[in-house]
């Protein structure tokens, strides 16, 4: 081993008491060496965070099971079985086509963890390399890496998503790289504010004195260090995405039918409104509740990572 | 004051110019021949190479870019590629209804989630904490249509209180209003979620301040430290985010003019995305990226009305 190299894993662990002493960087410092930890602890603490995972949970298995647990094929149409109510048989009834509407949600559930989680890896991908580059060499990188994200976040998300659709045509695949894309300035901006931060302390500097490459630098002490951020931000990502699958789906520029998709099956029950609402209030409530578990998991990763929020409010005599 | 403003004005126009380009070659790497897409794969060549000339699309990429900037610095946005009608008239025609829900949400939003996010701060941890807590996560994670879907048959179906078809023509002020009410509530209650978030968080940080404990040393009373003193401090990041949300409006008014089938730009988008209209695309794209970075430079300059400490050198 060279001394360089000798010297580089010398260097103190991101997790070390100087990390811990920089005071600004509270939330980073002190995150815990475990993800899985904190997330135990932030079960144990938030009994909705908890109810969160398990919501979570089941929309996984429904989606990785769908075609054993489903009782019906999804897209099979039998007219002469169109818009029966709830029934033994079909325990939330049948759409105008005769499907079976307990088995289209469960396959609904699908599309959205797949373009939830997969646009996810794709703005990760993309921004977390990005943001992390733009804050630790800053000079010109930094300003058109700025400059970029000024141009992106000039059009919402969702409308920066239709115009990718509106160029390739709906499918999951695009919607994939669509969502994904537009969440990348979130991540950039996060892992460039977090690498800002994390490049001042004592261990970066003391590993950068003792020759290691900034891509080291980068993946073994910076990276590590900003992880959890990007946790919390991606998981409340993961919530946003499937949203604005459903979203664009509802406009019929997302997953495409027969193909079941909650957005999609949302617009169709638009249509039967009057005669049969939960064609269209069941799809919706179970985006919802798939949107509000990732939300209430994110927010407890961030209560557990994020002590300031609670340091200012322990603070108050209310 | 005035030297930030023009350097934060130069900013903007740089950003707009930025994505305009960014939109126009977007719409000119598709992948299809618009003019195959307008007259169909049965048209004759004759027929569409007359369709490209007519529409300047068989210039060179750069003369066309020249004659699109050229245009919108002159406030012409070019013709609809579907029914060759000037875009510009078609967007000033429906901007209205787009500002008009806008501002009804935004009102909404900030009417409920302001008091609620203090109230939730300066009660934390009691059960209306608790159930503002619970409003403001629902809220959050209710997709903007949905709510309207479900809000329209609650108050339209099933109740009668608001008409059924949201679709506007003619009739006068008070039936826009009437209107306006299911679609503002859908988009504003969202709104009133997240800035219930917002100002809860914010109030919680301004709370643990030395200055409030000296307010309340000087025995100044719980309304006058809430309102006059942290609300005051906190407006700077709960309107720099609320001007950050814009964009969110915007895109939620897509979803929202869909559902209630209200004329607006985002109804315009949508149409022109599906009929595959790329100059409309185009044109409504940079409108909804100008309203944002106008709200985000506005809000930017409002800082003094909060904050006369700014001084902006």
């Amino acid at each position: 081993m060279s001394e360089a190299a000798a010297a580089r894993d010398a260097a103190p662990s991101p997790d070390s008491a100087a990390t811990a002493a920089a005071a600004p960087t509270a939330a980073i410092a002190d995150a815990p060496p475990s993800m899985l930890g904190a997330l135990v602890q932030a079960l144990r603490a938030d009994p909705g965070a908890a109810a969160g995972c398990l919501v979570i949970l089941l929309f996984a298995l429904a989606a990785l099971l769908a075609p054993w647990i489903a009782p019906y094929d999804p897209t099979s149409q039998n007219i002469a079985r169109a818009m029966q109510g709830p029934s033994a048989a079909y325990w939330l009834g049948t759409d105008e086509f005769g499907r079976d509407l307990l088995s289209r949600i469960i396959h609904g559930a699908r599309p959205a963890l797949l373009v939830g989680v997969f646009s996810v890896v794709v703005s990760v991908a993309i921004g977390v390399p990005i943001g992390m580059l733009a804050g630790y060499h800053m000079g010109w990188i930094d300003r058109v890496v700025g400059w970029g994200v000024d141009i992106m976040l000039a059009l919402p998300s969702l409308l920066f998503a239709l115009m990718i659709v509106a160029l390739l045509g709906p499918s999951t695949g695009v919607l994939v790289v669509a969502i994904g894309i537009s969440h990348v300035p979130i991540f950039v901006r996060l892992a460039r504010g977090s690498t800002l931060v994390v490049r001042g302390l004592e261990y970066v500097s003391q590993a950068r004195s003792f020759g290691a490459s900034d891509f080291h630098i980068l993946r073994r002490h910076v990276l590590p260090n900003i992880v959890g951020p990007l946790i919390i931000m991606a998981t409340l990502s993961i919530a946003g995405a499937i949203r604005e699958e459903a979203s664009l789906s509802f406009l019929g520029l997302g997953v495409q039918a027969p193909q079941p998709s909650w957005g999609n099956l949302i617009r169709d029950g638009v249509a039967e409104v009057l005669e049969a609402p939960q064609l269209a209030i069941l799809p919706g409530i179970a985006l919802t509740l798939a949107v509000l578990a990732f939300n209430m998991v994110g927010d407890a990763l961030r209560d557990m990572l994020d002590p300031r929020d609670l340091t200012a409010a322990t603070s108050k005599k209310h | 004051m005035w030297s930030y403003a023009l350097k934060r004005l130069l900013s903007a126009v740089v950003i707009m110019w930025a994505v305009a380009t960014l939109v126009f070659l977007a719409m000119r790497i598709i992948p299809a021949d618009p003019a195959e897409v307008v007259l169909g794969d049965q048209a004759s060549q004759e027929a569409l190479a007359a369709f490209r000339a007519r529409t300047g699309l068989d210039r060179p990429l750069l003369a066309q870019y020249l004659d699109f900037f050229a245009g919108v610095v002159h406030g012409d946005l070019g013709r609809s590629l579907i029914t060759n009608a000037p875009i510009a008239e078609q967007i000033w025609a429906v901007f209205p209804y787009t500002l008009s829900l806008a501002f009804a949400s935004l009102a909404v939003g900030t009417l409920i989630g302001v008091p609620l996010g203090v109230w939730t701060a300066v009660r934390r941890g009691g059960w209306i904490d608790f159930l503002g807590r619970i409003f403001a996560l629902t809220g959050f994670s209710f997709p903007a249509f949905y709510l309207g879907i479900v809000l329209l048959l609650i108050f339209s179906v099933w109740l009668g209180w608001t008409p059924i078809i949201h679709s506007i023509r003619g009739g006068g002020w008070h039936e826009h209003l009437g209107k306006l009410v299911l679609p503002a509530l859908s988009l504003g209650l969202i709104q009133a979620a997240y800035i219930t978030r917002l100002t809860r968080s914010a109030m919680l940080e301004a709370l643990g301040q030395d200055w409030v404990r000296t307010a309340y040393a000087k025995g100044l009373p719980d309304r006058v430290v809430y309102y006059k003193h942290v609300l005051r401090n906190i407006m700077i990041p709960v309107v720099t985010a609320m001007g950050l949300y814009t964009g969110t409006i915007l895109g939620g008014a897509v979803l929202t003019e869909t559902v209630f089938n209200r004329p607006g730009l985002g109804k315009l988008l949508v149409g022109a995305i599906a009929q595959r209209d790329y100059t409309l695309i185009q044109s409504g794209l940079m409108v909804f990226a100008f309203i944002i970075l106008l709200v985000n430079l506005l809000v930017d300059l409002s800082y003094a009305l909060f904050d006369p400490r700014v001084k902006y050198e």
